[in-house]
C-alpha cells in the first residue's frame, strides 16, 4: 500500500487493513508522524518522536494513531491546555480516556492545539498562537479544539479527541467539514481532563466518517474510580448500519431556526440536507424549546462560574508558571496576571462576580433554574420527535482576527451548541454541504444516552449527502 | 454595567494583579456581556428548582480501600521551587 493510499483509509478501514495483514501499524504510524511534524496549520504543539515500542497492534484499534487535545493529561508529555500558564507542564498521569483508548490499541501521535483552557470558539486564545483552517488558511478552525479539527480535515492525523463544554467539539468539526460527537454528559470519564467547567466539560471524538466517530466513542466510554461522575454508557456502542431514515421524526426548533445571524448559505445548506433525510424516510416537524434561545445568557453565567472556581488551582505553587514575587499574594496574583490570557481573565473576572455576595441569586441561581427549563423542554419535545436538527453553526469558518476586538459576538458561535450542553444530552455534527466554498454543519441532537440511534441516524444522512471532505487533504483549493 | 472599581474588587476576591489599562477595557467588555447575561432576569423562574448536576444518576462510590497515591518526588517534581520534601512558597508577610 503507497502512502496515499495508506491515507486515505479512515481509522476504522486502517483497524481492518492492520487485521488483514494488508498494512503494518508501524507503517502507518510513520505516515502520519511525518505528516504530523511537517504540517504548517499550528494543529499540534507536540508530537511524538519515534514509534513507540508499545504499538498494540493486536488490540481492537491496532495501533492507529490518534492525535489528543492539549488539554487531556498524558504522563510524561506536554499537557498545557493552550496556556502560558502551564508551560512545560509534564503530568504524572494519563487521562482516564485516553488511558482507555491506549488500552484498546490506540498509539499518541501527538497533543493538538486548543484556545486556552478551552476557552474560545476560534482557537485565537491559545498561547500558543492561532491554528489555520486547511479549507482556507486565512479563517479559523473554529475552537476550542481547533487543532483537533484541522488536524483530522487536512489528514494530519485519522482521529482525534476533543472536549465539549458548549460546543468545542461540533463547532470546530462543523468549521473543518468533519464529523464531531459531543456524547451523553457522564459517559465518559473526565479524570484528567483539564477542567474548565465540570458540569459541562464532556470528550468525545473527532473523525473523518460517522462510523469512526462510534468506534472510538465505544472505546471511551466507562465508569472511572476516579470520577464519581462517570456513569458509562448503558448500551454496547455499534458501529452504524442504517441506510434509511424511515420513521424518523426530526424536529427543527422554531426558536432556533431563526436565530438572527444565520448565514443565507448555512442556512440553504441546512434545509437541502432536510430534504435529504425526508428523501430517506424522515418526517419533519418544527418543535418548540422556548427558553433555549436564553441558554447561551445562562451558559455565560454557568461555565464562567465552574471555570473561576476551577482556575484557582493556577497560583505558581505546585506546578506551572511562577512570577517570583516578595510576598505570598503578590505571587499569585502577579503570576495570573502573566500566565493567563485576556478571555480567561474575562471569564473568571465574570464568574467571581456571578458568584459574588449578593450576586449569586440573581445570576449563578437564576442560570441554573433556566438550565432545568431547558433540560424540560427538550424532554417534552423527545416525547414526539427523535431527534432534534439545526445547523452547527450560525456561519461558516470566518477570517482569523474578524471577532477577536468583540468578545460577545465570538461567544454568539455557540448559538446552537449550547442548549445541549446546558442539558446534557448527546449530539453530532455531521458536513452537510458547502458555503461560499466552505463547509456547514448539521447538528442532530437526541435524549440522553441515545447514541447509538444519533449515530446510525447520521450514517445515513451521511451516505446520501455525500460531503467530499478531500479538499483539504490534498491540497485541491475547494 | 460594571465600572472600574467593582472590576477591581472581583479582581482582588480572583487573585487576579491588572493593570489600569487591563481594568478600563475589561469594564466595557464585562459590561455588554453582563447585558447579555441579563436577558435572564426577564424569565419568570418562580417554584423552577435548580439544575446543578444535569444527568440523573446515582453516584457510583468506590469501595474504601487503601491504595498507592502519588510518591512525594513525583508530586514535587513540577513545582517551581522546592525545598525540603515540600512546596516552597514567598512569605504571607510582604517583604
Amino acid at each position: 500500500m503507497d502512502v496515499s493510499e495508506l491515507l486515505a483509509l479512515t481509522a476504522t478501514e486502517a483497524t481492518e487493513a492492520i487485521e488483514r495483514g494488508d498494512l503494518d501499524a508501524a507503517e502507518l504510524f510513520a505516515a502520519y508522524r511525518t505528516r504530523a511534524a511537517d504540517e504548517d496549520l499550528n494543529a499540534f504543539t507536540w508530537v511524538a518522536e519515534d514509534l513507540p515500542e508499545d504499538l498494540r497492534s493486536g488490540a481492537p484499534l491496532r495501533g492507529v494513531p490518534l492525535a489528543v487535545k492539549d488539554l487531556f493529561c498524558t504522563e510524561g508529555v506536554p499537557s498545557q491546555a493552550g496556556s502560558k500558564i502551564l508551560e512545560g507542564y509534564l503530568p504524572p498521569y494519563t487521562a482516564t480516556s485516553v488511558k482507555r483508548l491506549q488500552d484498546a490499541g490506540a498509539t499518541l501521535l501527538g497533543k493538538t492545539n486548543q484556545d486556552e483552557f478551552a476557552m474560545g470558539s476560534s482557537n485565537e486564545n491559545s498561547a500558543y498562537g492561532p491554528v489555520l483552517n486547511p479549507w482556507d488558511r486565512t479563517r479559523v478552525p473554529g475552537g476550542s479544539s481547533g487543532g483537533s479539527a484541522a488536524a483530522v480535515a487536512a489528514g494530519l492525523a485519522p482521529w482525534a479527541l476533543g472536549t465539549d463544554t458548549g460546543g468545542s467539539i461540533r463547532q470546530p468539526a462543523a468549521l473543518c467539514g468533519i464529523v464531531g460527537l459531543k456524547p451523553t454528559y457522564g459517559t465518559v470519564s473526565r479524570y484528567g481532563m483539564i477542567a474548565f467547567a465540570s458540569s459541562l466539560d464532556q470528550a468525545g471524538p473527532f473523525t473523518r466518517d460517522v462510523t469512526d466517530a462510534a468506534l472510538l466513542y465505544r472505546h471511551m466510554t466507562g465508569t472511572d474510580p476516579m470520577d464519581s461522575t462517570a456513569v458509562g454508557h448503558p448500551e454496547e456502542i455499534a458501529l452504524p448500519t442504517a441506510e434509511r431514515l424511515d420513521g424518523i421524526r426530526l424536529g427543527v426548533p422554531a426558536e432556533l431556526s431563526t436565530g438572527e445571524g444565520v448565514e443565507p448559505g448555512v442556512l440553504a445548506a441546512f434545509e437541502a440536507s432536510l430534504e435529504t433525510a425526508r428523501s430517506l424516510g424522515a418526517t419533519i416537524e418544527t418543535c418548540h424549546l422556548p427558553t433555549a434561545a436564553l441558554g447561551l445568557s445562562a451558559y455565560y453565567v454557568l461555565a464562567p462560574a465552574e471555570a473561576s472556581s476551577n482556575l484557582s488551582r493556577y497560583d505558581g505553587v505546585r506546578y506551572g508558571l511562577r512570577t517570583p514575587a516578595e510576598d505570598l499574594v503578590s505571587m499569585y496574583t502577579d503570576t495570573r496576571h502573566d500566565g493567563f490570557g485576556d478571555e480567561v481573565k474575562r471569564r473568571i473576572l465574570i464568574g467571581t462576580y456571578a458568584l459574588s455576595s449578593g450576586y449569586y441569586d440573581a445570576y449563578y441561581g437564576r442560570a441554573q433554574k433556566v438550565r432545568t427549563l431547558i433540560a424540560r423542554e427538550f424532554a417534552s419535545v423527545f416525547e414526539n420527535v427523535d431527534f432534534v436538527v439545526t445547523p452547527t453553526s450560525p456561519t461558516v469558518a470566518f477570517e482569523l482576527g474578524s471577532l477577536t476586538a468583540d468578545p460577545l459576538s465570538m461567544y454568539l458561535n455557540d448559538f446552537f451548541t449550547v442548549p445541549m450542553s446546558l442539558a446534557g444530552i448527546p449530539a453530532i455534527s455531521i458536513p452537510c454541504g458547502l458555503s461560499e466554498g466552505l463547509p456547514v454543519g448539521l447538528q442532530l441532537a437526541g435524549p440522553a444516552f441515545s447514541e447509538n440511534r444519533i449515530l446510525d441516524a447520521a450514517h445515513a444522512l451521511e451516505r446520501s449527502l455525500a460531503f467530499d471532505g478531500s479538499p483539504p487533504r490534498t491540497g485541491a483549493s475547494a | 454595567m460594571i465600572d472600574s472599581a467593582e472590576v477591581l474588587h472581583v479582581a482582588r476576591l480572583s487573585r487576579l494583579k491588572l493593570t489600569d489599562e487591563e481594568t478600563e477595557r475589561m469594564a466595557g467588555e464585562l459590561s455588554s456581556i453582563l447585558d447579555h447575561i441579563a436577558k435572564i432576569s426577564e424569565l419568570d423562574l418562580d417554584g423552577v428548582p435548580p439544575t446543578s448536576h444535569v444527568v440523573e444518576v446515582e453516584q457510583g462510590l468506590r469501595p474504601d480501600v487503601p491504595g498507592p497515591c502519588l510518591p512525594r518526588e513525583v508530586a514535587l517534581a513540577q513545582a517551581p521551587a522546592v525545598q525540603d520534601g515540600g512546596f516552597l512558597v514567598p512569605s504571607p508577610q510582604a517583604g
